[in-house]
């Protein structure tokens, strides 16, 4: 195996492609195929992250907006204007990354789409509905503040939070059939008898989707208390400042323990219906009992290297015992089996952050429940400031640890990616541009935003359309020069 | 009707409401680029900007729509579309990064120099958007896109006669129905000087659309033989009437109807939509594939239209409210953009 490649499991690509594809344009260079994958996971990964904000922003703003209602308290309100400024920009973005990733499902994966497109198109017309609800409903919440009642303002945004939800559960089943394909019979290379309502429920649904929704508003509750987190430890640590780390971070807080527990449930999923996967998630060559749990580690010829191994854990995990057997690599023939490294390495680095979070999270309850307050400690709020990173990190490894713990299939046991992907010359090409596009895109947003926190410190650039007649203006914050940082 | 045409229709209605929306602010993206120097195009700017704002997004889902209708209603011709011609596709799916991305950033900034440069991303992927779904039309509708994957030339595909007159005619299209759109806004934003710019770029396009149609006719007639004998056969009906309503609304723009040449203008391009499929009714990708070859199994139909028409109970309702509030919005003449 050699180098990225070797990392994704490419290798032995060029003989399996060359028999298999039956297109009349050839079957895809090993370059394009890499190249094509490359740029799903890739586009896939910088859509997640908009996602989860368009996931867990409006929670984030309708509580806050309801806490202003309810108390009159003009920090709550200043808050609010604030996050639904930078809402603006990120759903926007966040749309036009989603709608690249409809056009790459056919661009790239026509041989997925032009079989099962169907099967899986159920839960993408019921996404369809949520993303027009949503984009309606966000339409109204950012426009027309002002010009409805308060109250109705803040019902508004009912409809946004709930869709955006529901738009991530139905496009999370869509992934869970393409690990559990049911609800339909294969004849002759096209599709019959499809159940479509089964295909959306299908056994992979329940701990994928819970667990991603959870991950969103987790990712969404520690970026935003990370902003906060840095004015804080920059001293402006005045009442708007708390609140703003203070929500926010109870969000994700109240959720880090609750998804340790749907992770281990994901986890026992997987080891009863996709044994190939906690396999090489483990790096479990062969089949036994006692299995250990690896911390860390690389997989050279067919075993654990450097790995710390806690034994018989990953044994005890999956059936409460040292003696139950856990199926391993073994169980398949070696051209069925994911690339193990990438797959163990992003499980593990999921797990830490998974534990760093929980534990941040007690330091903050423990020192809420004690005195009403932050933890003291600049160290909480120096490991609050890169918390909204890791959590984003474990939603990429998380879905690294999904997609390429399935390789070599794109439909599990259905599909290889190799038959999936389109056999047009070129799309290397077409990788490399994305990226590029990508790359400005992203200097751009984060240019954006910052401009936009610092504008919105200094009370003339305060946006107008965010602001109602019948709403205070935003106090100057004098006493803060505007260093670039935002907050 | 059985439940493919019905899934056929669901699918045009979606792709109508995609050019008459969307194709609109697309449009306006063109007026912002030719809107002049930063000082003096700011007024037509902000109007645009204004007018886009709060709709853009629920427009542009209309494509997202499209995309899965087609996948799911008929994942063979979607699979073949995509993979043959993927080269206008990615530019159409960059184009939209850009645009969306501009235009969301632009609102953003403050300062004249960053308003500029993303006002021109906005501009110029509003001209190529539309253009290169134009010859996405013109390669199917050619003939040029064979079932199976990858299987047409992939240059061949959209490089052609009929795909460049797909791609002008879709700008045109654009710019015509945002002029027409933007006619009204400026009224009853009580710009009146504004309206009557957009007049005369309304009047313009339209009969510029009408040149290249006419050209367009011959184009067919020695590009696309087939589609051309259904556009004077089947479809003569739609054809002519698009024409007609074509001329009607250049007559009302001239006695500045700008309300009732909303409708008749958005009436006339539906009309040349539709004639397209009716024209090559019953092949979807032609000459070879039928709508029903294509056609997913009849519980997938069944399902999907029933999601989508109880989503419609919802969206609809909704989307009636966001315009009329964007209507209702007052036009602020304030300098912050
Ligand atoms: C904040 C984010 C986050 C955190 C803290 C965790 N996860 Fe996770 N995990 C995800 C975010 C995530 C994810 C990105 O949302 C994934 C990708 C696919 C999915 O359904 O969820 C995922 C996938 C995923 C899978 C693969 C599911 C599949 O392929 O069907 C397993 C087995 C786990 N996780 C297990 C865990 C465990 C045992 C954790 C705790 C200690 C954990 N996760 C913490
Ligand atoms: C949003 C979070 C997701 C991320 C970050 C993600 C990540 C990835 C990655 C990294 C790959 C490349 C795997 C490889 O190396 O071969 C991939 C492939 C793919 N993913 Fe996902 N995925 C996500 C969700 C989904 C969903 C919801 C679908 C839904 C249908 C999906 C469909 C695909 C397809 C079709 C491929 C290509 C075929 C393959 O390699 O298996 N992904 N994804
Ligand atoms: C786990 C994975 C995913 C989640 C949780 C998710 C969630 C979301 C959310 C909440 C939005 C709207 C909010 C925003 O724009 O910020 C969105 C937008 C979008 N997503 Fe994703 N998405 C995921 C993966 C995908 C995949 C795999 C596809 C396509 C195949 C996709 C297609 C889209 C589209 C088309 C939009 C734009 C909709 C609009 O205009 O409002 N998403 N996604």
């Amino acid at each position: 195996m050699s180098g990225l490649s070797g990392l994704f499991g490419l290798t032995g690509l060029t003989g399996l492609a060359v028999p298999m594809s039956a297109a009349a344009a050839g079957p895809a260079s090993p370059a394009d195929m890499f190249a094509a994958r490359m740029q799903m996971g890739f586009s896939l990964g910088w859509h997640i992250v908009l996602a989860c904000l368009g996931v867990g922003m409006p929670a984030l703003l309708l509580f806050t907006e309801w806490r202003a209602l309810r108390t009159g308290d003009d920090e709550y309100l200043r808050l609010v204007h604030r996050w639904a400024k930078a809402v603006g920009v990120l759903f926007a973005v966040g749309a036009v990354s989603g709608t690249i990733l409809s056009f790459e499902m056919g661009l790239l994966w026509p041989g997925l789409m032009g079989v099962y497109g169907e099967v899986i198109g159920l839960p993408f017309a019921l996404e369809g509905n949520a993303f027009f609800l949503e984009a309606i409903f966000i339409g109204v919440y950012l426009y027309a503040w002002g010009r409805l009642s308060p109250r109705l303002h803040l019902l508004t945004g009912v409809p946004v939070l709930v869709a955006g939800v529901a738009s991530a559960f139905f496009v999370v089943t869509a992934n869970a059939w393409m690990n559990q394909p049911v609800g339909f019979t294969l004849e002759g290379g096209r599709i019959r008898d499809v159940d479509p309502w089964r295909a959306m429920m299908n056994p992979a649904t329940p701990p994928q989707t819970l667990h991603m929704i959870i991950a969103a508003f987790m990712v969404t509750g520690f970026t935003v208390a990370s902003v906060y987190a840095v004015a804080l430890l920059r001293g402006r640590r005045d009442r708007y400042h708390r609140l703003g780390f203070a929500i926010p971070f109870a969000l994700g807080a109240v959720f880090a323990p609750i998804q340790i527990v749907v992770g281990d449930y994901a986890a026992r999923f997987l080891a009863e219906y996709q044994p190939v996967k906690l396999a090489a998630m483990e790096g479990v060559f062969r089949t036994r009992s006692h299995a250990p749990l690896s911390l860390g580690g690389v997989a050279v010829n067919e075993e654990m290297r450097y790995a710390v191994e806690i034994p018989s854990g990953l044994s005890l995990l999956v059936g409460n015992s040292p003696s139950t057997v856990v199926r391993g690599l073994d169980t398949v023939p070696v051209a069925d089996r994911p690339p193990v490294t990438t797959v163990h390495l992003a499980f593990d680095t999921m797990v830490a952050v998974g534990f760093f979070l929980l534990l941040l999270s007690a330091w903050f309850a423990v020192a809420w429940w004690r005195h009403r307050d932050l933890p003291r400690s600049p160290w909480f709020l120096r490991l609050a400031a890169i918390s909204g990173v890791a959590a984003a990190a474990a939603v990429e490894s998380g879905w690294i640890v999904t997609e390429v713990g399935r390789q070599p299939w794109t439909v599990y046991g259905r599909l290889r990616t190799v038959d999936a992907v389109n056999p047009v010359p070129g799309l290397w090409a077409g990788f490399v541009v994305v990226l590029l596009v990508y790359a400005v895109l992203t200097v751009a947003t984060v240019y954006v935003l910052r401009r936009m926190a610092r504008a919105s410190r200094t009370p003339e650039a305060a946006g107008e359309e965010t602001h109602a007649p019948q709403e205070p203006e935003e106090p100057a914050q004098g006493a803060t020069p505007a260093t670039g940082d935002r907050g | 009707m059985d439940l493919v045409q019905a899934m056929l229709v669901v699918l045009w209605v979606g792709v109508t409401l995609y050019a008459l929306l969307a194709g609109a602010d697309f449009g306006g993206g063109v007026l912002d680029l030719l809107a002049g120097r930063a000082r003096a195009g700011m007024p037509q700017r902000r109007l645009i900007e204004h007018t886009i704002g709060p709709v853009w997004e629920a427009n542009h889902v209309w494509l997202i729509f499209v995309l899965v209708v087609l996948w799911t209603g008929f994942p063979p011709t979607f699979a073949a579309v995509m993979s043959t011609l993927y080269i206008p596709l990615t530019l159409v799916a960059l184009g939209i990064i850009a645009r969306g991305a501009a235009f969301a950033f632009r609102k953003a900034s403050t300062e004249l120099w960053q308003q500029r440069l993303f006002g021109a991303a906005f501009a110029f992927s509003s001209v190529l958007t539309p253009f290169f779904l134009g010859t996405v039309a013109g390669g199917i509708a050619s003939g040029r896109v064979p079932p199976g994957l990858g299987a047409g030339d992939i240059m061949a595909s959209w490089v052609n006669p009929t795909s460049m007159l797909g791609g002008v005619l879709a700008i045109g299209v654009c710019v015509y129905l945002a002029a027409v759109y933007l006619c009204d806004d400026a009224r009853r934003a009580g710009l009146p000087d504004l309206a009557e710019g957009f007049r005369r770029r309304a009047l313009v396009t339209g009969l510029a659309v009408g040149a290249v149609a006419l050209v367009g006719i011959a184009v067919l007639h020695w590009d696309a033989p087939r589609l051309f004998d259904g556009l004077i056969h089947r479809a003569l009906p739609l054809v002519a009437g698009s024409a007609v309503l074509g001329l009607v609304s250049l007559v009302l723009l001239w006695l500045r109807r700008f309300l009732l040449v909303r409708v008749t203008a958005a009436l006339a391009v539906t009309a040349v939509l539709w004639g397209w499929p009716v024209a090559q009714y019953p092949a979807m990708l032609p000459p070879g594939l039928t709508v029903y070859q294509a056609a997913a199994t009849r519980s997938v139909l069944g399902a999907t239209l029933l999601v989508l028409a109880v989503g419609a109970l919802l969206v609809l309702p909704s989307m009636a409210w966001l315009l009329l509030l964007q209507r209702r919005t007052p036009y602020d003449t304030g300098s912050h953009g």
